[in-house]
């Protein structure tokens, strides 16, 4: 291995996957993301983008082809070892309603069995990073935040046990835009901050081109294009990517 | 028999104290209290079947039945007191049982050791024969043929017959000149029938009658039978069936009509016995033969009588008519329970000690069936969420058991579970398994699917996402469930009455029986007022379980 280029922590390789009753979601993706690098996964609904995202934490298994997380097969060890060292945040966040903030935020360090004290400590420090504090936010209910509270809530559960590697499926899809606006540009300071390897889905052009380094435009399971953002935007490799690029380019 | 004998008939009372007391323990207990109670049952199971070996040779517990009219719990009533004054033996009284064939399963199986019969009802209705005319060769030939299909011994006749009849009101009789079947049969199809349900379906009640004598009512209705002659007196209803021991024929302007084709059978009342019964415990027999040729009609229908119109218990007449015929001198005469002149409020004071009896059984025998169905039904559910494909078949079958009509699912149950509280808390069981079943399934197949997939995805483990995902979440239904269960057992426990189980359904029977509303009133109040205590009991503990952060939804 040669220092220039790190080893890639996502590798996925002719990834094909048909669901039971036919659909061919994925047919042959071959993608590697390298440490500390934001990719989007861009597409149109039934594209495939979701489907290659959890094919990543074996939420789906592919019919074919080969996922290798920091370079071991996904499909060699225990999905649920796995699930807990990546994370995850969903669209509406999906925290557990029946448990206080605090105790969403620690919900992977419990499964791993930290102690409590270093529990609460983990969870002060990303409800600060996050925006939320501790004081008035650790006891509260799911129910009595906002949408983009919940969002932040969600993101802090996913980098509890500081994972190397973090999925997110339209994490901003359902925010109202000024809400969507304020989070980006927290997003991005925070990405700055923590060095780690995010994988985004979304089927705005716009979002991914604000907040990803490269993005990769699916298109019924098929890749169109993976190139970074300056690159998409000059050098769109067909007409496809030209059109949803001027569907959803607003860019100077 | 001695394979019978150590399972009957104490070690059933027993088993049915041990039930009650884990019935009325606490809701909401521990896993481990639960199985202390089941162990504990058990134990004393074990416990009564030692101590009946121990003692078999002395006193034992003897069951008798009766159906559910005045006349043949009176009978049962002095058979229990006869055989209680004659022989060292205790008798556990099953009344009330809904009609003749849950009487005749429950002698039949062993669940019951003797009830007051008919012959006639005997002939026609169980054994399936044609009906006869001769009394005498009437009782041999259910003597006969009970001994060899069942063992079960017709002892000699009490001394009276009470046959059905059929009573017509008087001003028709004058109006069309009718005084046989054969003269009423021309004119049924202007007349409107009240009949007693067990009478509409016997082969030698109304569907014999209409083939014997061709005739077909306008409308039949099914009446109970105090309610039959209200109506009739009323001019509601034209004709009604009668029992020719009834007192009430005279009163309510009714005739008699000739049964001129001699359709019904001679109906002799006498004490059917299990044979096993009789020959292990003769002093039985001996017992109940003293009553034999001593009744007659007039005597009979004079007791009827008092039981319909001067408001005293079946206790009181009993040991009244036994003193009568001088087969006892008992001072110990019940005191008269008179409900005349007297508001419903200080009738249930006064009745308060058996009263609280009955709700601590309604209670036991829904607090243990609930218990039942809430250890069968939760994880049922759970279970049917991981095998969808079987869930709806599943509910469905569910669902069909609560359609079995109650008296129709107690007869079946007879046979397995003999009489009393067992077959009733069964029954109320398998009625409670619905709504818990279907709510656990729905509540936790629908537990906010986004917080379900989230927790996959950080990495709980199927059990995990169960016990702290999915089971948390569908807990407000799984107790909207239980208390849906709840609420319907209390109303259905009265059903118990039906099986000789008491209860709260226990007064409202009798009190249909002697058409008191007052008693019917001491047992229906309090079973009304026990569903809206539990019904708010379990709203409270329905919202005392509900998980915080969910409690904004309401």
């Amino acid at each position: 291995m040669t220092s220039s280029k790190p080893a890639p922590v996502v590798e996925l390789d002719e990834v094909c996957k048909q669901f039971p009753d036919g659909t061919q979601a994925l047919g042959g993706v071959t993608l590697h993301v390298s440490h500390g690098e934001t990719v989007a996964l861009v597409g149109e609904s039934g594209s495939g983008k979701t489907t290659l995202l959890r094919s990543i934490n074996r939420l789906v298994d592919p019919t074919s082809g080969q996922v290798r997380v920091q370079g071991n097969r996904v499909d060699a060890g225990d999905p649920i070892e796995l699930r807990r060292h990546i994370g995850y945040v969903p669209q509406n966040g999906g925290l557990l309603p029946h448990w206080t903030v605090e105790d969403n935020v620690g919900l992977v360090p419990k499964l791993l069995g930290w102690k409590s004290d270093k529990r609460n400590a983990r969870t002060r420090e990303l409800l600060e990073l996050v925006g939320l504090a501790p004081a008035t936010y650790a006891a509260r209910y799911p129910k009595t935040l906002s949408g983009g509270q919940r969002q932040r809530v969600a993101l802090a559960r996913a980098l509890a046990s500081d994972p190397e590697l973090v999925l997110l499926d339209e994490p901003f899809g359902a925010l109202d835009p000024l809400t969507r606006r304020g989070i980006h540009d927290e997003f991005l300071n925070w990405k700055s901050q923590l060095d780690k390897t995010l994988i985004l889905v979304t089927h705005d052009m716009e979002e991914a081109l604000r907040l990803s380094d490269r993005v990769a435009v699916l298109r019924t399971g098929k890749l169109e294009q993976v190139a970074t953002t300056d690159e998409l935007c000059s050098r769109p490799a067909n007409e496809y990517v030209r059109g949803i690029l001027g569907r959803h380019w607003v860019g100077a | 028999m001695t394979a019978r004998h150590g399972t009957r008939p104490l070690p059933n009372v027993a088993r049915e104290n041990g039930e009650r007391r884990a019935g009325i323990a606490p809701r909401g207990e521990s896993h481990a209290r639960i199985l202390q109670a089941i162990v504990f049952t058990l134990f004393c199971i074990t416990l009564a079947d030692l101590s009946l070996l121990a003692t078999a040779a002395h006193a034992e517990k003897l069951a008798v039945a009766s159906k559910n009219f005045e006349e043949n719990r009176l009978l049962a009533e002095m058979f229990a007191r006869i055989i209680e004054d004659r022989t060292e033996h205790t008798v556990e009284r099953n009344f009330d049982m809904a009609g003749t064939q849950l009487c005749f399963e429950a002698l039949r199986t062993g669940a019951v050791d003797v009830y007051p019969e008919y012959t006639g009802t005997g002939l026609v209705s169980i054994l399936g024969l044609p009906s006869a005319t001769d009394p005498a060769q009437v009782l041999s030939t259910v003597r006969r043929e009970f001994s060899r299909q069942w063992d079960l011994i017709w002892m000699a006749p009490l001394g009276f017959e009470n046959s059905y009849e059929i009573g017509l009101r008087k001003d028709l009789v004058e109006e069309h000149s009718i005084r046989s079947i054969s003269d009423l049969a021309p004119f049924a199809g202007e007349f409107r029938a009240a009949l007693g349900a067990e009478f509409i379906g016997r082969p030698d009640g109304l569907p014999g009658l209409e083939s014997t004598y061709g005739l077909k009512f306008g409308d039949v209705r099914s009446l109970q039978q105090n309610l039959k002659y209200e109506a009739a007196g009323q001019g509601e209803v034209d004709v009604i069936d009668v029992y020719t021991t009834d007192g009430h024929i005279l009163k309510y302007g009714l005739v008699v009509l000739d049964d001129d084709r001699s359709f019904f059978p001679p109906y002799q009342a006498a004490a059917l016995v299990r044979g096993e019964t009789l020959r292990r415990l003769p002093e039985v027999g001996l017992a109940l033969n003293e009553l034999t040729d001593l009744i007659n009609e007039d005597r009979m229908r004079s007791w009827n009588l008092r039981l319909q119109e001067e408001d005293v218990t079946v206790e009181v007449v009993a040991v009244d008519a036994l003193n009568e015929l001088g087969l006892i001198t008992s001072a110990d005469a019940p005191r008269s329970t008179s409900t005349k002149d007297r508001s419903v409020w200080s009738y249930m004071w006064e009745e308060r000690g058996p009263l609280f009896q009955r709700v601590l059984e309604h209670l036991g025998m829904v607090g243990l069936s609930l218990l039942a169905a809430v250890a069968l039904a939760v994880p049922l559910g759970l279970f049917l969420e991981r095998q969808r494909g079987a869930a709806e078949w599943v509910i469905r079958a569910v669902g069909v058991l609560q359609t079995i009509p109650s008296i129709a699912l107690l007869a079946f149950m007879i046979p397995a579970l003999g009489v009393g509280a067992k077959p009733a808390v069964a029954a109320l069981f398998l009625y409670a398994l619905l709504p818990i079943v279907r709510n656990t399934f729905t509540g936790v197949r629908d537990a906010d699917p986004e917080a379900v997939e989230a927790a996959w995805a950080l990495g709980m483990t199927p059990a995990q996402v169960l016990q702290q995902v999915r089971l948390p979440l569908a807990m407000p239904f799984i107790l909207a469930g239980v208390r849906t269960a709840a609420v319907i057992n209390v109303g259905t426990a009265t059903l118990a009455a039906f099986i000789g189980a008491g209860g709260l359904g226990e007064p409202i029977v009798t009190g249909l029986q002697l058409a008191n509303n007052k008693i019917i009133l001491s047992g229906a109040i309090p079973a009304a007022l026990l569903a809206l205590l539990v019904d708010g009991l379990l709203g409270v503990i329905e919202h005392w379980t509900q998980p915080k952060g969910l409690a904004l939804d309401r």
